[in-house]
């Protein structure tokens, strides 16, 4: 079987057109090295006899160097800044920053002061506010048990959404399994959290309300400062996890009446491996610590604080708080023109909220066009369908199901992520190979087909076997 | 006034040269941007004092740049698919 297929992929490879448009089946198909492998295969035999060879040459010449990277909601590349910010703190500067008895120790605890100043200053905070943890995932947790788990004498309530990344939801679920309520709220078809609904759900015995400043997936701005406010007004502690909004949009803790939030290093040009967790002092937020140990960080999250980590999470606040006008007005101008462009195809539905987004994601789907296919066929790019963290699975993103995306338009989702070092250049590359790629799947789907005649594809009763 | 004027300039030239020597294109294309931007942005700046603060900051990045230029370049990789298409 192996030699056999192997025979129809020479055959593919040295024939002319007009042969390959005979070879069916899987040998066509590896023939051409766009052509993602996971098509079903009741569309290979459909697809062998309408592909261009026009695809064919291109390839190769593309897969030579590294792709462009269009992923910045997974991760942002270490600002140059920072790095240089950090070097001193892994090469000359090792102390421990707690301990006391000597200069090794007082100068880099010098440093990690410093940069818990810079994250205060960019969220409006008092620095002895601001505690370093291992990122948003470890603060996200921080938070939600330790808060609900301090409380919980009195309080049994924790209110969420849906579309919360899986580090808040995960945490819901350790709760209810210790015998908390967990109020999952639904989202509007635009992603956004509805505040009767949330006020609705508070309860007296709600301890905390977790919702995310910007989704990860949709790139969807909650309305942080009316939670705030509503939560302050009946009592119940705000969290906000704000990985994807620290240093892009404007956030104060004060104006916005947030109580915990959580920050994370990588997304905003900092370190991996290091974030940041405010918990408001006045009025005390209490909270039991996940981990035990020797009392740093005022015993919320004991172990020693990695300085150079912290160094660099700071620098990269710093940098962001300076630039962020700029950065943004930036993201805008990236996000605009790969819309306009890619909007020019016919049936490209945006994600999320038009008006309340971040415009440094953009989320699309593609209908008729497989999310994964073209993944697989935009090789040179590095992109993705949505989270990282559930990028393995194949199974349509929870956010967009919790928007009341249909389906099939679940699956030709592509999340497109802009930073800092973006180019022009880059995006318009992008919006190139996009509309190419997309033309080119639709082209061999019959599905498409059957749109473009005009049929209704949800009124076909599909056969079962 | 003039030579205050000579040294931004001087200054100006320095970090476009050093952050065109980025062999990552991301960060040379931004460093070249935003060198670009920030000048323009302050170019009606009068105030010597403010004019020396800036002067300051850029040189402090220069200093930056360079070692950056350096760190990076010990690390290169290969090129991305776009600077093949437009070298």
């Amino acid at each position: 079987m192996f030699r056999s297929a192997q025979s129809v992929v020479n055959v593919g490879r040295v024939s002319s057109l007009g042969q390959m448009s005979r070879v069916k089946g899987y040998g066509a198909l590896l023939s051409k090295t766009d052509i993602p492998l996971n098509i079903p295969s009741a569309f290979i035999t459909l697809c062998s006899n309408r592909c261009k060879e026009s695809s064919n040459k291109e390839i190769s010449k593309d897969l030579e160097g590294r792709p462009l990277y269009l992923d910045a909601q997974a991760t942002t590349p270490l600002d140059p800044r920072v790095l240089d910010s950090m070097l001193p703190y892994l090469t000359s500067y090792y102390g421990n920053p707690h301990s006391r008895t000597h200069a090794y120790g007082w100068e880099s605890e010098k440093a990690v002061e410093k940069a818990r100043k810079q994250i205060a200053d960019l969220i409006g905070s008092d620095p002895k506010e601001i505690i370093f943890t291992s990122g948003a995932t470890e603060s996200n947790n921080i938070s939600v048990k330790g808060v609900a788990r301090f409380y919980s004498r009195s309080k049994k309530h924790v209110i969420t959404t849906q579309t919360e990344h899986k580090c808040v939801l995960d945490s819901c679920r350790a709760l209810e399994g210790e015998g908390f309520e967990v109020t999952y709220l639904p989202v509007t078809k635009t992603g956004l959290v509805d505040m009767e609904q949330l006020e609705a759900a508070i309860r007296p015995d709600t301890s905390l309300v977790s919702i995310m400043s910007v989704n990860n997936e949709i790139g969807v701005k909650q309305p942080i400062a009316e939670i705030g406010k509503l939560c302050k007004s009946r009592k119940v502690f705000f969290h906000t996890d704000a990985a994807q909004a620290i240093g892009k949009i404007p956030i104060n803790v004060q104006e916005m009446n947030i109580d915990l939030m959580s920050i994370s290093g990588h997304k905003l040009y900092g370190p991996k491996g290091v974030g940041a967790l405010y918990i408001r002092r006045r009025p005390r937020v209490r909270i039991e610590p996940l981990q035990s140990g020797g009392g740093q960080e005022r015993g919320i999250r004991s172990g020693t604080v990695p300085t150079a980590l912290a160094v660099g999470l700071g620098e990269a606040c710093s940098i962001s708080k300076r630039e962020m006008k700029y950065d943004h007005q930036w993201m805008e101008k990236l996000s605009n023109h790969l819309l306009k462009r890619l909007e020019s195809m016919p049936e490209v539905i945006r994600n999320g909220d038009v008006e309340h987004t971040y415009p440094g994601c953009l989320n699309l789907s593609f209908a008729f066009v497989e999310g994964e296919s073209l993944l697989m066929a935009l090789k040179d790019i590095a992109l993705s369908s949505g989270s990282a963290c559930t990028s393995a699975s194949l199974e349509p993103s929870y956010v967009l199901r919790a928007i009341g995306a249909d389906e099939d338009l679940a699956h030709s989702s592509i999340r497109f992520g802009f930073g800092r070092f973006t180019t022009m250049e880059e995006v318009e590359y992008t919006a190139q190979r996009v509309m190419k790629h997309v033309e080119r799947l639709r082209e061999m789907s019959p599905l498409w087909e059957m749109h473009q005649e005009g049929i209704d594809l949800k009124s076909i009763q599909w056969s079962q076997h | 006034m003039a030579s205050l004027r000579n040294e931004v300039l001087r200054l100006y030239k320095s970090l476009l040269r050093e952050g065109s020597k980025f062999s990552n294109y991301n960060f040379r294309m931004y460093a070249l941007r935003k060198v670009r931007d920030e000048f323009k942005e302050h170019k009606l700046e009068t105030d010597p004092k403010k004019i020396e603060a800036f002067l300051t900051f850029g040189k402090e990045n220069l200093d930056v740049v360079k070692r950056q230029v350096m760190v990076a370049n010990l690390y290169r990789t290969d090129n991305l698919v776009i600077e093949r298409k437009t070298v």
